[in-house]
Formats: structure tokens, C-alpha cells, sequence
């Protein structure tokens, strides 16, 4: 039985990746689950400076889901090549990591600083809808995410995903977008802007007003968006959005996900991503399946 | 033992005062669990998907028994309040780090518990007590229902106020300090953050180490998502910005620590 799954020439021992943002850097975990299990590691956006973040409350649990407004806080590159990369290092699993930036420029400093360290790819957050500068300004329209698409491309030594909003009109002209300027894949969904008001203080549950929806209550509309990106463009999807299961994570896959990623879900239960990539193996052995690429796409339609 | 998701199961649960439970768990994450470290309590009903931080009041670590006190503050402790003997439960736990009982080695500690604040008090005083202290306990109530006094007595001495004035000093814990005459030599606090705040200022106007047990809205709990930080005085040595996470550099800071 294959569970290999290759995105962009690298290879993964498994489809099963963490969501950025819900895995630190892999450290807060590993006291729950084996690295060596996973697929790979998705880091925690991380800018060339480091960024504060938003104010709290910053989270707040909604019917099914939960909202974020974390602004991206992170320790800034430096600290991510000193300190998080050589924990993830002892690791058999590919690291990718988020990257995130105000500018153009400041996208390009920190893909320079990875190229020369043994991380596998860039995932490149252009859809974060919880900071006022930057990140999602990039990702909400087709002419913008070309160009910076098309200027990290040119920079980047590794494959470079590009992780797309769902908060867009149409998901494929993003997708096909990406694509044309050079994305070696796809991921998506990022979370859906929401927002939450306590109605006996009269005020907004966090800070920041609007966050970012994730968790199963976004599943439906995250397997639909990864069914039309995978369906306009040829390069790999990464799904995820509300996965928490074997079951939710081969829906993406038979949607057209080459691999997926456990976000939100890791905070219900910090098993989650081994256990997806376990009972992805249990409907292997029960379909008769030999090998997971069988898998990918394959809806009846 | 590192973290971990695991079941306990109900062992006993009451209601102690308006809307606060008083529920013991069994579990061998007692085995581990220290004064002012948390556990997250996970809702059965799946759509509200996270843990619940809630103190250690008091660990039974031969035992191998928690007991959390809690208020009810919406639809998930609602639904632990319903729970009853026998019960299977999800937990998350231990979780993060506790009050230096170390810290009060031969000095005249006295403990602060405002409201649902009051709950890990217990389990801070019995382990001063067990290091050879003789705490000094000011609980301070909303009310009357003077939760927990009983316990909090077997390890030290306790003065209440109130702030209707129905029972104990009227104001609040602070209030209790200055008519009392009392003097601490190391404060360790936990309640509301204007409490909180204010001990901060009387601590750093009377020159006294204290530490503050926080709280924030949580998600993970154990410092991936970064939700609940509180500023900081000092760029930690994690964030490399102003902000500590509660859930695994806390929820005890000292109070010079943290700028709230």
C-alpha cells in the first residue's frame, strides 16, 4: 500500500500536513504526537521582523468553528531559522514554511533568508484576513496575487505554495491566477472572515472585530473550493479547512486534494493528524485501495 | 508525564454557591498536577469544539483525583454542571505552570482569591502548608456564599470581605490587608484582573514579590496558537515581542512581569 503522495518533485510519506498557525512550529505538539508520522509540518506565518499581533481576546468558539484574530504574531525569521528549524530538522517530515509579510519586499527577504536552509517549501500566506496590512490585500484580487506570485517565484529556491482565501468572488480565477505566475501549488481554504458579538456586554468577542472562521462549521464550503481549484489548474491543491478525521480528509481527497492539512481541529483533539493519517490507511485496507493517488479526484461525477 | 488528551470520569459533583460546581475527577494526571496549573475540560456537545481552562482547586495525587471548582459562565460549563457521578469525561491536561511555592520559603505568604479566583487557592495553600508555612487566606466574595472557606481553614487562616458586606470585611481583599493590619511578605493572587491589577500596585508600592494567576480567552492550550497572551514588561524569550502565552508561560506571572 502507497501512502506517498509528491507535490511539486517533493515527496511526502503521507498526505497529512498541519495547518499553519495551528502547530506553532511543531514544538507544542510533540508532546502529543510523533513528527516522524506526519506527512509534513506546516509552520506558523513568519515575517522577515517580528510582529506583535493583534489584541485579545483573539479567539472566540462559534457553533461548530471557532474565530481567530491572532494578527500574525510570530518571532520573525531570525528566530525561526535559529530555533524552530533545527527542532523540526530531527524529524523525518518535510517542513514547510508560512510565510508572511506588510510588503512585496518584505515577502522577498524572508523566501531569500529559506533559500538557504534545508526547508522543502514556501507556503505563501496571501490570505490572512486579520491584519490591515499586507497578507490578504494580496490575495483578493487575480492582478495582485500574479504579481507576487510572479516576484517570489523569481526569488524562491524551493517550491512555492501559494495559500489562497476563500473570501474572493471566485476561487478559480485565483487559483488560475497562482498558476499562470508560476505557483508551484495550491492550499486553500485559509479562514472565512466572520465575526461574533456578545449581545449581554454589547460588544464584539474579539478585539479586532472581524476573525477568521475555521473548524468543521467551514468543511462544506472548503471541500467546494478545493473541488473547482483542483478542476481550473493543473499544479497540486493542498485542502483543508475543518478536517478532523480520516472521513473529512479523504473527502478532500476525492475532491482533488494531492494532500491536506489539520488545523483548527488540533485544539479539539492534538491526536487529530495522526489519526487522519491512520484511518486514511484503515479505508485503504477496506477499499481495497493500493495506492492514495487513487484517491485524489476521484469523485464519480 | 507530558501533556495529554485523556478520560476521567466524574467522580462527584455539587453545587456549592449560585452557579459555582464543585466537581472531583478521576484521572492520573493528578499524579502531576501542582497548585495554579490548569486543565482544559472538553464539552461532550461536538459543536462547541474547545477545552475549557479551568484551576486545580485541589489534586489528590495518590488518590488520583482533580477537583475543579467553576462558575458557570455559558453554554459549555452549563453543560458540565449537568454532568454526574460515573460520567466519562474528555480532559486536557496538565496545564501550565503553577505558583513557586519555593518563592515563599520562610516568608509570610498571603494568598489572594477573588470569586471563581478563590478555587486554586486550596490547592496553593495545602502545599505551603505541606513546605512548612503558615499561609495567611483573604478570599473575597461577591456575596455571602462563602464557598470554600471551610477547606480553605484546614490550611491556614482565613479572612473574607465582601463586597455587599454581608459576610467578613466589606470591600475586597485589599481592604482586608489594611483594616486587619496584616503584612505579607510574598503575595500570590488570583481572581478578576482589576483585582489583580491592584495588587500588582500594592505590591510594587509595599516592595513585595507577587504572583498573579491569569486568565484569557484560550484556544489550544498549549502555546501553538498564540490567542491568549498577555503583555509583558520584558520581550520573552518565545514571542521575541511583548507577549507571553498564559496557557504555557502561565498562568502565573510575577507581577513585574506583566504589564496589565
Amino acid at each position: 500500500m502507497n501512502t506517498k503522495v509528491k507535490i511539486a518533485g517533493v515527496e511526502f510519506k503521507n498526505p497529512v500536513m498541519t495547518a499553519s498557525g495551528t502547530f506553532g512550529s511543531g514544538m507544542e505538539y510533540s508532546d502529543f504526537v510523533d513528527l516522524n508520522r506526519l506527512g509534513g509540518v506546516v509552520t506558523k506565518g513568519v515575517a522577515n521582523v517580528p510582529w506583535q499581533g493583534n489584541p485579545v481576546p483573539r479567539v472566540a468558539e462559534t457553533y461548530g468553528g471557532m474565530l481567530n484574530a491572532i494578527g500574525l504574531q510570530n518571532p520573525g525569521i531570525d528566530v525561526l531559522i535559529e530555533r524552530d528549524l533545527p527542532f523540526l530538522a530531527q524529524f523525518d517530515t518535510r517542513v514547510i514554511v508560512n510565510v508572511c509579510g506588510k510588503s512585496v519586499e518584505d515577502y522577498l527577504e524572508v523566501v531569500e533568508r529559506l533559500g538557504d536552509t534545508e526547508v522543502d517549501m514556501l507556503e505563501i500566506n496571501v490570505s490572512c484576513p486579520n491584519v490591515k496590512e499586507g497578507a490578504i490585500a494580496f490575495g483578493q484580487k487575480a492582478d495582485c496575487l500574479y504579481d507576487i506570485t510572479s516576484r517570489i517565484k523569481k526569488k524562491a529556491k524551493q517550491p512555492v505554495i501559494m495559500k489562497l482565501s476563500p473570501n474572493v468572488t471566485d476561487i478559480t480565477e485565483m487559483a488560475k491566477a497562482a498558476e499562470a505566475a508560476g505557483a508551484d501549488a495550491l492550499s486553500l481554504i485559509n479562514t472565512l472572515t466572520g465575526m461574533k458579538i456578545d449581545i449581554h456586554r454589547r460588544t464584539f468577542a474579539l478585539a479586532n472585530k472581524t476573525g477568521g472562521l475555521s473548524g468543521p462549521a467551514i468543511k462544506p464550503v472548503a471541500v467546494r473550493m478545493v473541488y473547482q481549484a483542483a478542476h481550473a489548474v493543473k499544479i497540486p491543491v493542498i485542502g483543508m479547512g475543518g478536517i478532523g478525521s480520516a472521513e473529512d480528509a479523504i473527502e478532500f481527497l476525492l475532491a482533488g486534494a494531492s494532500a491536506v492539512a489539520v488545523g483548527a481541529m488540533n485544539f479539539v483533539n492534538p491526536y487529530a493528524t495522526v489519526e487522519v493519517a491512520e484511518g486514511i490507511e484503515t479505508y485503504m485496507r477496506k477499499y481495497g485501495i493500493e495506492d492514495v493517488a487513487e484517491l485524489i479526484g476521484g469523485v464519480k461525477e | 508525564m507530558s501533556k495529554q488528551k485523556a478520560t476521567a470520569i466524574v467522580a462527584e459533583q455539587r453545587r456549592i454557591a449560585p452557579d459555582i460546581y464543585d466537581m472531583w475527577l478521576l484521572t492520573d494526571l493528578a499524579k502531576e498536577a501542582y497548585a495554579g496549573q490548569f486543565i482544559g475540560v472538553y464539552p461532550k456537545d461536538g459543536a462547541r469544539l474547545l477545552p475549557r481552562p479551568i484551576s486545580i482547586c485541589e489534586a489528590d495525587r495518590e488518590g488520583g483525583r482533580l477537583r475543579i471548582v467553576y462558575r458557570i459562565a455559558g453554554k459549555g460549563t452549563e453543560e458540565f454542571a449537568g454532568w454526574r457521578s460515573g460520567q466519562s469525561v474528555e480532559i486536557l491536561g496538565v496545564l501550565g505552570n503553577g505558583f513557586p511555592i519555593q518563592a515563599a520559603g520562610g516568608k509570610q505568604a498571603v494568598l489572594m482569591g477573588g470569586g471563581i479566583g478563590i478555587p486554586p487557592m486550596l490547592q496553593l495553600a495545602k502545599e505551603l502548608k505541606a513546605a512548612g508555612g503558615e499561609p495567611i487566606i483573604i478570599a473575597g466574595y461577591r456575596e455571602g456564599q462563602l464557598f470554600l472557606k471551610k477547606d480553605l481553614e484546614q490550611y491556614g487562616k482565613v479572612y473574607v470581605a465582601t463586597e455587599d458586606g454581608s459576610a467578613g470585611i466589606k470591600g475586597n481583599v485589599l481592604t482586608v490587608m489594611e483594616q486587619e493590619g496584616l503584612a505579607a511578605e510574598v503575595i500570590m493572587a488570583c481572581g478578576p484582573m482589576p483585582m489583580l491589577k491592584a495588587i500588582k500596585a500594592y505590591g510594587a508600592e509595599k516592595q513585595i514579590d507577587a504572583y498573579l494567576s491569569l486568565e484569557e480567552r484560550m484556544a489550544c492550550g498549549v502555546g501553538a496558537c498564540l490567542g491568549c497572551v498577555c503583555k509583558t514588561t520584558h520581550k520573552d524569550g518565545h514571542s521575541h515581542v511583548n507577549n507571553a502565552r498564559i496557557c504555557t508561560d502561565g498562568p502565573v506571572f510575577e507581577a513585574r512581569e506583566v504589564d496589565i
